[in-house]
């Protein structure tokens, strides 16, 4: 077996391979390898015993799984409410720009996933923007460019 | 740490902690919390710790990493007790001077002091108003824990309550304490706890839960997330109170993995209630068993709703279901489950600690206790702040939140988040309670307070809101998915200056049909944004409809950039920083902006100096000052 | 069981413990009007053209009859103004979704063509009738939703059809019948039901396939 399937199982063994923790399941898949891949997600299925629309269900509906490779590099804007009225939508529209990207895309090369999320805690830096975890207040157009390059 | 198999080995071990310590030792508290991270408050930790043991007081000063403070906005933040001598924004270059001057020599370093906005030096953390006005009662122990020690929740009392009902109490007398209370649910509903508690004690069967939402769904609202990394304990301490009042022995926290620092911190909490016995079987020697298990959400704001929240941790989509039957009767696997807010819990055991005169003591008559906002927005000091409820709007805004930035002018306060709406100028003297904000169309939500002034736009909040919405709504029903399609359609159109005369009407009746007909409390409340905003600031939807104007200038398409050239002095900022190369201009000449190629992406407007303030906004029919 | 009493439209009406009001009124032959319900399945509570009023006087509410209980006592109106208003407003909403509502339907509560909104003629109106039928009575999961909020979308995975149909439904697939606008019909057999036109149901498709979230499906061959 795969080592890919072999850490999806030691995953589910820890859950006692119960149905209920589909979605904890599921969470650490993601979180080990950025996304979920129809592979994994099969033998996941597989393993509980769960029907695929089931999963595909599940996948779909919660904002944190991604059925499609992410990139190496996670930009997340803020939109939350605060940050929105401080001028989200804006940052938003120049971090699109200089990344090339529309929110919820990843780059072809996989470099870069574009996000929103909502409310990152530190409304008072915003409208904020998160770079691999590192935090900036409302980055010009320059400033993000920067930040482009500089990712590997 | 051994396992604790009475009360009395409790209170032993609460002797010996706080026999350990030693009162003369300087405390230095500093947050730690993901705000504060935000600000590198990591290196000024680092740097803080090696720098005392390197100067050698490491006798005479502890350091405490706390969780949040609540005063994000001037982060990295830190108080050193017993003073309360208070620092803000800290830098790592700061430590030395922190350490020579104030630690060793007891000398204050002026320049990270608060200065309030009249240009007061404010040295103590209880003279500084944002805290003055505060009433501290569930978040004030964050100054005080590490929340990666048990010892200090011990030391403030922690577990007394639990000790209290366990040894002294029946569960039936605990259940008429909390009645008698009238704590309310803080995540929402204000729904009476006890009633709930009460409920699903007497409901059939034998199997019952106990649940902590710290789903914390609202995009504006981060105080449950505070109080789960800065001070686990009550929550958990408040929950097995709940549980021993209901006869639940398993109880569930719902936590959205958004939080890591939070499921750290908690996952850590209850590893060490474990290993000293406060969980599992015969808790303290009383017969009473209990076990928690974390769940994490994944993301989805509906999941916060009670009966879809149940769903989730069934492992199911976290779809709402109709609560004709409500979920403190039959929730998870159809077993009465009881559904509090993480705040909610948190305030259990103060209720013990304190004595139920003490907490009627706070509050107005409906609603008790206290209530922590996220005071976020156009405010100058923003951060999360606990005060009595009965506090008037105008209170939290201007004494605590210390006014509107940038001398702008206030204009509206949204509360309640996606299910709440906003509170025009005239009536900030509204007493902030649960049954007050609802009267007047908005809510008190699980507390976020949004300020906004006269840079906002109503027509665009309530649009941010729906958008929102049209993504959270879990889609089952049809009047909360096509009803809010529709909205967001017909808000977008007059945020384009595509309205109609007939919208304003058109989203009014729509709104009243998913108002009621909705099947959960997301689709019956998502109309509020639209609703109270129109109520308020019906003129400023009108403006976006007949005048093809944005008053405040923030819709997109209606607004244009200009550059006054009596203003422009040519510096070359706003030329050198355009993305699109839409300025043109020499040097010390006017410059000018070419609308074809403007993506009014705000930069020219962001960077052209304050001292010059040359690029000004216009929409509808506004013209810029004859020259 | 035993007998309850209650009031529909002022009519007085013995009806068993238990039953939904929709069960109640139909028995006593009061018509309310339904899409996302069938005797077959459980009540799913989705389209909430059931609504009706409950209640008297400042208690009144608003419910979906398909969910809520009877219990002794209750009074029930199905026709207020209120309520044919709310589903005038309902209907006008699915209009963008599937433009051939029955006439009767429309005609009864007035609805008219809204040019103020957005068509999204899909022809699913997400009522979750084949995709319970499928799942709860034939044990097959061949459909499924996808999505959430304003995108979300009914599914027919094709691996699962291939596998299951067959044996499930040797005829012809069972849940065309439940499908309340005809488009799951229309996607297998190429047509509307009522032009009787039939194709054998060897490829099956996704429905609405414009929709990101099918694409993301696709591209890494989920579907
Ligand atoms: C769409 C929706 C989202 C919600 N999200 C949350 C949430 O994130 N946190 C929370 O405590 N309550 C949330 N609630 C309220 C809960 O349904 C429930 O009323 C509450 O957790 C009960 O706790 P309380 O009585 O202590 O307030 C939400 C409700 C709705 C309708
Ligand atoms: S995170 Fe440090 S004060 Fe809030
Ligand atoms: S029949 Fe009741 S909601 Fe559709």
């Amino acid at each position: 077996m795969s080592y890919l399937l072999a850490k999806v199982d030691q995953i589910i063994d820890g859950y006692g391979a119960e149905k209920e923790a589909l979605v904890q399941i599921l969470l650490d898949i993601q979180h080990e390898f950025r996304w979920l891949s129809r592979e994994t997600l099969l033998h996941t299925a597989a393993r509980l015993g769960l029907p695929m629309n089931h999963l595909y269900n599940v996948t779909t509906f919660y904002k944190h799984f991604s059925l499609v490779p992410q990139g190496r590099h996670a930009v997340s804007v803020c939109v939350g409410t605060a940050c929105h009225v401080r001028g989200a939508m804006r940052l938003l529209d120049r971090v699109s720009q200089g990344l090339r990207l529309s929110p919820d895309e990843t780059s072809a090369d996989e470099k870069f996933s574009l996000k929103t999320v909502s409310c990152l805690g530190c409304c008072a830096l915003g409208p904020v923007m998160v770079v691999d975890g590192k935090y900036m207040s409302n980055p010009t157009s320059n400033e993000i460019a920067v930040i482009v390059e500089e990712c590997e | 740490m051994t396992r604790l198999t009475s009360i009395s080995a409790l209170e032993a071990l609460r002797k010996e902690i706080i026999s350990r310590r030693d009162p003369a030792r300087l405390k230095v508290s500093v947050c730690s919390g993901t705000g504060c991270r935000a600000y590198d408050c990591d290196k000024v930790i680092d740097r803080l710790k090696s720098g005392i043991s390197h100067h050698g007081l490491s006798e005479k000063v502890e350091v405490v990493t706390t969780g949040c403070h609540g005063f994000c906005e001037l982060g990295p933040v830190m108080a050193i007790y017993p003073e309360g001598t208070s620092y803000f924004k800290i830098k790592p270059e700061d430590v030395e001077d922190i350490i020579n001057d104030t630690l060793s020599q007891g000398k204050l370093v002026e320049r990270l002091l608060y200065v309030d906005p009249e240009g007061q030096v404010q040295a103590k953390e209880r003279d500084i108003p944002f805290y003055k006005y505060q009433n501290r009662v569930v978040f004030g122990n964050n100054h005080y824990i590490d929340p990666e020690h048990i010892e200090d929740y011990l030391a403030l009392d922690g577990y007394c309550a639990l000790a209290a009902c366990l040894g002294g109490m029946t569960p039936e007398e605990v259940l008429e304490t909390v009645k008698k209370a009238n704590l309310r649910g803080r995540g929402g509903g204000g729904f009476p706890a006890g009633r709930k508690w009460e409920t699903t004690r007497n409901a059939p069967g034998d199997v019952k839960y106990v649940i902590v939402n710290a789903d914390e769904g609202d995009p504006g609202a981060y105080m449950d997330r505070s109080i789960l990394e800065g001070n686990p304990h009550s929550v958990l301490e408040g929950m097995l109170i709940g549980a021993y009042a209901i006869g639940a022995h398993k109880g569930f926290i719902y936590i959205r993995q958004e939080y890591p620092l939070a499921v750290e911190n908690l996952n850590r909490a209850i590893g060490q209630m474990r290993a000293l016995g406060l969980l599992g079987e015969n808790i303290l020697g009383s017969g009473f068993d209990f076990e928690i298990a974390v769940h994490r959400g994944a993301g989805a704001f509906v999941s916060g709703e009670s009966s879809a929240l149940m769903s989730s941790i069934e492992g199911k989509v976290g779809e709402p279901r109709p609560k004709y039957i409500r979920t403190s009767i039959s929730g998870v696997h159809g077993c009465p489950s009881d559904l509090n807010n993480v705040e909610t819990w948190a305030n259990v055991p103060i209720i013990f600690n304190k004595g139920v005169d003490w907490f009627t003591s706070i509050g107005t008559e409906g609603s008790k206790g206290t209530k922590i906002f996220s005071l976020v927005g156009k405010v100058n000091n923003t951060g999360l702040v606990e005060v009595p409820m009965g506090m008037t709007l105008h209170d939290i805004i201007f004494k605590i939140g210390g006014g509107i930035r940038d001398g702008k002018k206030f204009k509206a306060v949204q509360t309640g988040g996606p299910s709440g709406g906003v509170i025009p100028e005239d009536m900030l003297d509204l007493p902030v309670d649960f049954d007050a904000l609802t009267l007047v169309g908005s809510m008190m939500g699980s507390g976020g307070m949004i300020v906004m002034d006269e840079d906002t736009c109503m027509v665009d909040v309530a649009r941010y809101f729906l958008e929102f919405l049209a993504d959270e709504s879990c889609g089952k029903c049809v009047p909360c998915r096509e009803g809010i399609t529709q909205m967001l359609h017909i808000l977008k159109m007059l945020c384009a200056g595509k309205g109609k005369p007939e919208d304003i009407d058109v989203l009014q009746e729509v709104a009243a049909m998913v108002k009621e007909c909705s099947l959960c409390a997301l689709g019956q409340s998502a109309p509020n944004p639209v609703l109270s905003s129109l109520k308020y600031f019906r003129a400023e939807y009108e403006a976006h409809v007949n005048d093809k104007c944005c008053p405040a200038h923030v819709c997109k398409e209606l607004i244009s950039y200009h550059i006054d050239p009596a203003k422009c002095k040519g510096c070359g900022k706003c030329l050198r920083n355009c993305p699109v190369n839409a300025i043109s201009g020499s040097k010390k000449e006017p410059h000018v902006i070419d609308l074809d190629k403007c993506t009014k992406c705000d930069t020219c407007f962001m960077v052209c100096p304050p001292k010059f303030s040359a690029v000004t906004k216009l929409s509808g029919s506004e013209t810029l000052p004859a020259v | 069981m035993s007998q309850v009493n209650v009031t529909i439209n002022g009519e007085h009406i013995k009806a068993v413990e238990g039953m939904t009001i929709l069960e109640a009124a139909r028995e006593a032959g009061i018509f309310i009007p339904t899409l996302c319900h069938h005797g077959h399945l459980d009540a799913y509570g989705s389209c909430r053209l059931c609504v009706v009023e409950i209640g008297e006087g400042e208690r009144k509410r608003v419910v979906a009859s398909c969910l809520y209980h009877i219990s002794e006592g209750l009074v029930v109106e199905t026709e207020t103004d209120k309520i044919n208003n709310y589903r005038r407003i309902i209907l006008n909403l699915l209009m963008h979704r599937w433009d051939n509502i029955p006439v009767i339907l429309l005609e009864k509560y007035g609805a008219k063509n809204h040019s103020r909104f957005v068509d999204n003629m899909t022809y699913c109106i997400l009522c979750g009738l084949c995709v319970r039928y499928c799942r709860d009575v034939k044990g097959a999961n061949v459909l499924g939703f996808v999505g959430r909020g304003t995108i979300r979308q009914v599914v027919i995975f094709p691996n699962q059809a291939a596998k299951y149909c067959p044996t499930c439904c040797p005829k012809e697939m069972e849940c065309l019948h439940y499908c309340p606008t005809g488009v799951i019909s229309s996607q297998y057999y190429g047509s509307r039901p009522a032009d009787g036109q039939k194709l054998p149901h060897a490829h099956p498709v996704c429905i609405n396939d414009d929709v990101n979230i099918l694409e993301i499906l696709e591209r890494v061959g989920h579907v």
